[in-house]
């Protein structure tokens, strides 16, 4: 007997594959198992208003650049008039609007989607930054010696003595060294200058607090300092380490926000709202740059999709009538008829799908007693048959409009070759084996076809087909094991009860 | 609903759908053999080198335009058989046991006209009772004139006996006997009743119509406990002769007892039904399972009906099959 571990063994393998593959790309792409999940998205959008002065006008918004925590999805602008382009000005992404000649107020928008993404780094920088020289005059330089000494005593590294520098600087009972250098001057600043006269190089971004349906939000100053490998954040405020989750940094890096030419009284505010998108459009759209996205049909024209999105599910189809036939043993008409029944019922929805079959079949079974005396050849007879029963969907649709029911499209989806060949075999099965075989058989195909019809209409199994091609695998592996099925069917046990009577 | 559990049956070694077609049709039937036997006509041309008996072809009908030739021949002829060469399960076999001025006697007593047998032999032509569809020749056949001792137990048609052949031994037979239900045709599913034969013997065992124990025909009224086969070993030894002719392993031989000419093969089957277990009221796969565990197999079909009848007895209890580990290889010469 032949051995079955290699059979079996390629079966464990295409469900592995057909399983592993998916999760990859439900975890890479983040393609959801479930059709109506949903994922945040924030919609972000800074308003630049400034007054032009009749000029022509070059406004420059600094841009945000993979904001830590975050990645983009969309961006757009919108300004009636104005030339718009996104410019890299030596790895500063800056928006550009232009526009020849503007009088009067002016508004730009910029819009962008982010995705919150705890993987969502920001990169290192390529070549280490150094801190800025910094010139204090006398007696400024004693003071920030005299702060940065004090702050020096009570830590040991860059973090702790940021830490020091901060609390000292926000302390609520300043000293007179502190108080010097904060005279006239803004405090995140200060703090900043005094790191980098201590050679840590520091910076001030800026964020915006993400809270939903805020209008008018000004961007909050937050404190980076360089540790040797990457910028690390600093609320000025409390000293605290690290980004909050709601915090997007807007501008890093940067010299300036905003600047604009031609125009004066500028002013940028942010409003910002939350959205939810389903988790599949965000996968889609982000399938392109994803190492795995290839292998998804998100590519392919939408017409093609919508082609494959039926065709996929035919394997599932196909399972239901394996199971049924091998497993269960009901009688079917022909081996895969019932599939392209149910595929007729997908168009057509499975109640007006359901009258019209029988209707055309029981009708093409009368017709065809009527041919059955012309003595004609099968191949005419079946052409014949495929005539009638295009005249017989055309009478159904006209009559079914005219009766208010928009059943007339949905005939044409039946294929009329294997409606006019399901009405020859029923009928010579009638003449040869009586109206019980028939049936037997319709009922089969009929019974087969509405539940391969349920299976395949299941929104988790489009779902399923379509964004996780490679669950055919498992399909597959399903129906080569049933294949391998010699146990008794179902139908079998009730065939054969009557050898009970003999022992 | 009465159902009977799968332990059930395993205990009776029923044999079922899906083994059938797995572990016998597949492994012990060369597809390349299965021409031979879905053609009638080739089944009888291979039958005949192997000695054994078909009844008599009087034409093969294989063209459209032939089909004039079937009317010049028809007044030498009073019964005849028109059958599908490619056609399975008694489809599009028709049977005309007489004549009555122009019309033809069928063998259910209805009369049909001439055109009618015409417009059959084109139906045959193209196709309508083969499998798949594909075109096919019309063979006509001599009647078959059965043994008396045997018609009083049918209901107009001829009762024929199948005899499952496994490996080349005979290892289950029935006889299947027409019945008005069933049109005159030896048809299981369409009520003809089947009577398990004992292998030893050749006696009667139970009978099953629609799969329902009967005791006697439900048309003539006789008891179908007491029937003999006459020539039962002429029969055994022509259909285990088919295993040499065909090749195939697995497969049932479908015979008449005609008045003349004695054991007559009808047709040859490579998907034989698993009815025949409810009426012997035994299942196969003891046998089958038996057959398999032979060591050596015996090369001449005499010892092979010799060893069957031996070891087949219906009294005797094959329910311990002969050791499994040692079963040859799928295609062991025998």
């Amino acid at each position: 007997m032949k051995s079955r571990y290699p059979f079996y063994t390629a079966i464990a393998l295409l469900i592995f594959a057909g399983l592993g593959l998916s999760m990859l790309r439900h975890f890479e792409l983040g393609i959801p198992w479930l059709s109506g999940e949903e994922r945040p998205v924030w919609l972000v959008e800074a308003r630049v208003d400034f007054q032009a002065q009749g000029e022509p006008v070059l406004a420059s918004l600094n841009l945000p650049d993979d904001p830590p925590g975050f990645h983009v999805l969309s961006e757009q602008a919108a300004s009636p008039g104005y030339g718009f382009s996104i410019v890299d000005d030596n790895g500063d992404r800056r928006g550009e609007w232009s526009i020849r000649e503007a009088n009067g107020p002016q508004t730009l928008y910029f819009k962008a989607q982010f995705v919150p993404d705890t993987n969502a780094r920001a990169q290192s920088p390529d070549t280490p930054p150094v801190p800025e020289s910094v010139f204090w005059e006398e007696p400024q330089a004693t003071a920030a010696n005299e702060v940065l000494d004090l702050a020096a005593a009570k830590s040991s590294t860059p973090e702790s003595m940021t830490r020091e520098v901060i609390k000292l600087v926000r302390s609520s009972d300043p000293n007179q060294n502190t108080a010097l250098l904060l005279a006239g001057n803004n405090d995140v600043e200060v703090v900043s200058k005094l790191l980098n006269y201590a050679d840590i190089p520091a910076r001030i971004s800026e964020g915006i607090k993400l809270e939903d349906a805020r209008r008018r939000q000004p961007l909050r100053p937050f404190l980076e300092i360089y540790d040797g490998e990457n910028w690390l954040t600093f609320d000025p405020q409390t000293g605290e380490q690290g980004l909050p989750d709601n915090v997007l940094m807007w501008s890093r890096n940067t010299d300036s926000l905003l600047d604009v030419m031609g125009g004066n009284q500028s002013v940028v505010s942010f409003a910002m709202l939350r959205q939810t998108v389903p988790a599949l459009q965000l996968a889609r759209a982000e399938s392109m740059q994803n190492g795995l996205g290839f292998l998804s049909l998100y590519q392919l024209p939408i017409e093609e999709q919508s082609m494959f999105r039926m065709l996929l599910l035919l394997p599932l189809g196909a399972m239901v009538v394996a199971f049924m036939r091998v497993i269960v043993g009901i009688r079917t008409s022909g081996t895969f008829m019932p599939v392209l029944i149910a595929v007729a019922f997908l168009q057509t929805s499975l109640g007006p799908g359901l009258v019209t079959f029988v209707s055309v079949v029981a009708m093409g079974l009368l017709l065809r007693g009527y041919l059955s005396n012309l003595n004609l050849l099968l191949v005419s007879r079946i052409a014949t048959l495929i005539i009638l029963v295009i005249f017989m969907s055309t009478a159904i649709s006209i009559v079914g409009y005219q009766m208010g029911f928009n059943t007339g499209m949905t005939v044409t989806f039946f294929p009329m070759v294997i409606l006019a060949w399901t009405i020859e075999r029923m009928s010579i099965l009638w003449e040869e084996e009586g109206p019980h075989e028939v049936f037997v058989q319709g009922g089969g195909s009929l019974l087969v076809a509405i539940l391969a019809y349920l299976v395949m209409s299941l929104p988790l199994a489009g779902h399923l087909t379509f964004n996780f091609p490679e669950l055919h695998l498992v399909v597959l592996a399903v129906i080569l094991l049933m294949g391998q099925y010699t146990g008794y069917k179902l139908s079998e046990l009730r065939r054969f009860h009557p050898m009970k009577e003999y022992d | 609903m009465r159902w009977i559990s799968p332990g059930a049956l395993a205990r009776r070694g029923m044999l079922n759908m899906n083994r059938r077609n797995v572990d016998y049709i597949a492994r012990y039937n060369d597809r390349s053999a299965y021409p031979l036997v879905d053609n009638k006509l080739k089944t009888k041309l291979i039958a005949a080198e192997y000695d054994v008996a078909t009844p008599e072809l009087r034409q093969v009908v294989s063209q459209q335009h032939e089909i004039s030739h079937f009317r010049e021949m028809i007044p030498n002829l009073d019964g005849f058989a028109i059958k599908p060469a490619k056609g399975s399960g008694g489809k599009g076999i028709l049977v005309i046991t007489g004549r009555e001025d122009d019309q033809f006697v069928k063998a259910s007593g209805a009369k049909v006209s001439l055109p009618h047998l015409e417009r059959h032999l084109s139906n045959v032509l193209a196709g309508l009772y083969s499998l798949g569809g594909s075109p096919d020749v019309a063979i006509v056949e001599d009647l078959i004139q059965c043994r008396t001792s045997l018609t009083d137990f049918s209901f107009q048609g001829v009762p024929d006996i199948r005899i499952i052949v496994f490996r080349g031994y005979p290892v289950m037979a029935m006889l299947r006997l027409a019945t008005k239900a069933s049109d005159g045709k030896a048809n299981l599913h369409q009520g003809a009743i089947g009577v398990g034969i004992d292998i030893a013997t050749g006696q009667s065992l139970n009978a099953v119509q629609f799969n329902r124990p009967v005791k006697t025909h439900p048309d003539t009224g006789h008891a179908l406990d007491k029937i003999h086969i006459e020539e039962w070993h002429t029969m055994l030894v022509m259909a285990s002769r088919c295993y040499e002719a065909t090749g195939l392993g697995y497969m049932g031989a479908d015979l008449v007892l005609d008045q003349k000419t004695g054991p007559t093969l009808l047709e040859l089957n490579a998907r034989p039904g698993l009815a025949i277990q409810m009426a012997n009221g035994k299942g196969l796969l003891p046998r089958l399972h038996y057959i398999e565990g032979l060591k050596r197999t015996h090369l001449t079909p005499e010892a092979r009906v010799e060893y069957a009848m031996s070891v087949f007895s219906h009294a005797g209890n094959l329910s311990t099959p002969a050791k499994r580990d040692v079963r040859p290889g799928a295609y062991a010469s025998a």
